[in-house]
Parts: structure tokens; sequence; C-alpha cells
């Protein structure tokens, strides 16, 4: 008795034909991510929203520094940061796969949210860093 | 397979909208209006790092016209992404699946994200404006 696409002299399954190319690519670990990095952003977003406020309130540039060099506020500014930017891009990754329909397109468009959140990410960081250690 | 040949779904052309499903659709559009809007904010953190003067011409920016009408929008856009999330959240979990409370939730988000939106625009008034 022979499997369906097995062959006599190959002892391979056809299981590895399969694995890796389901539907959803990696199974439900992004659904999960976008969820958790979405409720660490109902969180964190209240917060930026006030301090942003306050940043409005405090006027001038000195005034919007000091604000910053507080541990609190550097912590919380990048946790946002990185975490609205990661989120960001699953979502706009779940954009690109249902209205971009070819594959080449597709990869570019994907490989560029990837390079610019990750980018914007990390320059956003610095500029929290670097007002918080004062340079 | 000729797929081309094949109709795609959901049929956006011969549904009623139903609330839930133009919600759905300005979930996606707020987001990637976001994500937009998230540049915008490191843009300015980048000024004030930066320095006075750059800090001084992104404000500008942000009370210009154009500025307030893109802060204006985004702040919307924000809060009704927030409660629309939370929705989602609910559901996730397996709550408010049914017809008339999702129905419901859906008029709860577009009234908190509104209320929400003109509470911060409030503030902002009653600070002196933008700049």
């Amino acid at each position: 008795m022979s499997t369906p696409g097995m062959d006599r002299s190959n002892l391979r399954t056809p299981l590895k034909e399969v694995r890796g190319l389901g539907s959803a690519k990696s199974g439900t670990r992004h659904f999960i991510i976008q969820r958790v990095t979405g409720l660490a952003l109902v969180l964190l977003v209240i917060w930026v929203v006030g301090f942003v406020l306050s940043l409005i309130h405090a006027g001038d540039y000195a005034h919007a520094r000091e604000m910053l060099r507080h541990p609190f506020a550097a912590v919380w500014l990048i946790a946002f940061i990185i975490t609205a930017f990661w989120h960001a891009q699953l979502g706009l990754q779940v954009v690109i796969e249902d209205y971009v329909h070819a594959r080449l397109v597709e990869m570019l468009a994907q490989i560029a949210v990837k390079f610019v959140c990750a980018g914007a990410a990390l320059a956003g960081v610095v500029a929290v860093v670097r007002i918080y250690i004062g340079q | 397979m000729p797929q081309n040949t094949r109709p795609l779904s959901p049929h956006l052309q011969v549904y009623r909208w139903p609330l839930s499903m133009a919600l759905s659709i300005l979930h996606r559009a707020t987001g990637i209006a976001l994500a937009v809007g998230l540049l915008l904010v490191v843009w300015l953190l980048l000024s004030l790092a930066h320095g006075p003067e750059s800090y001084a011409s992104a404000r500008t920016f942000c009370a210009s016209w154009f500025g307030l009408i893109l802060l204006f929008g985004w702040s919307w856009a924000l809060f009704f992404h927030l409660c629309n999330g939370v929705r989602h959240l609910f559901w996730d979990v397996g709550y408010g699946f049914g017809l008339a409370q999702a129905h419901r939730s859906g008029i709860v988000v577009v009234v908190a994200s509104l209320v929400l939106t003109g509470l911060v625009w409030a503030c902002v008034l009653a600070q002196g404006g933008v700049a």
C-alpha cells in the first residue's frame, strides 16, 4: 500500500511539501501580537494624549525638554513608540496582504513598511534618549 | 484554475451598508492614517532633540491651518481606533457578537470617539490653542 504522493524510492513524506505554506503563513502568532500590542496601547496612548496636552500647555522649548527629562516620561514614551510602530507594522501588513495582489509589489511594500516602521521607531527612541540624557 | 473569473467576497457592491461594516472599514482607514500620524510624532520628538529652532518650526507647522486639520483628523482617528479596538478586544474574548449588541456597541464607539475628541480640543482651547 502506498500513500498518495509518496515515492517508493524516497522515504520523505508529503508533509515536507506543505510545511510553512498554510494560508495563515505563521499560524496565530500575528493575530496574538496584534491584540497584545493593542491592549498595551490602550494604556500607553491615554497617558501619551495627556502628555501631549501638557506639552502644548508648557509652550516653550526648555519646559518641553524638562518634561522629557523625567524617567517615567522617557520610559513611557519609548514603550509607546516601540509598541505603536510594532502594532502599525502588523496592521499595515494585513492591509497589504488583503489589497495588493501582485506578488512582487506586495513583497516590496511589506519590506518597505517594515523598514519605515523600524527606522522611525529607532529614530524616535534615540530622540527621547538624547533629550533624557540632556544632549 | 481560472481564479480571476471567480467572484470576490465580500460583495461590497450588493450589500446595503450596515453600521458594523462601515466601522470595520473605518477601523482600517484610521489605522493607516494613524501610522502616518506616528511619523509626525517622531518628527516632533526629533525636532525637540535637535534644538529650539527646529522645535519652533515644528510647532508653527502644527499651528498652521493645514497642521490643525491634520491634528484634528488624527485626534478623532486615534479615539475612534482606540474605542473600536477595545470593541474588537471584547469580540476576541467572545463577548458582544449578537447582531443587536454589535450595532449598539458600534453606536457607543462613534459617540465616545466624538466626545473624547471634543474633550481633548476643549482642553487645547482652554489652554489658549496649539501654539
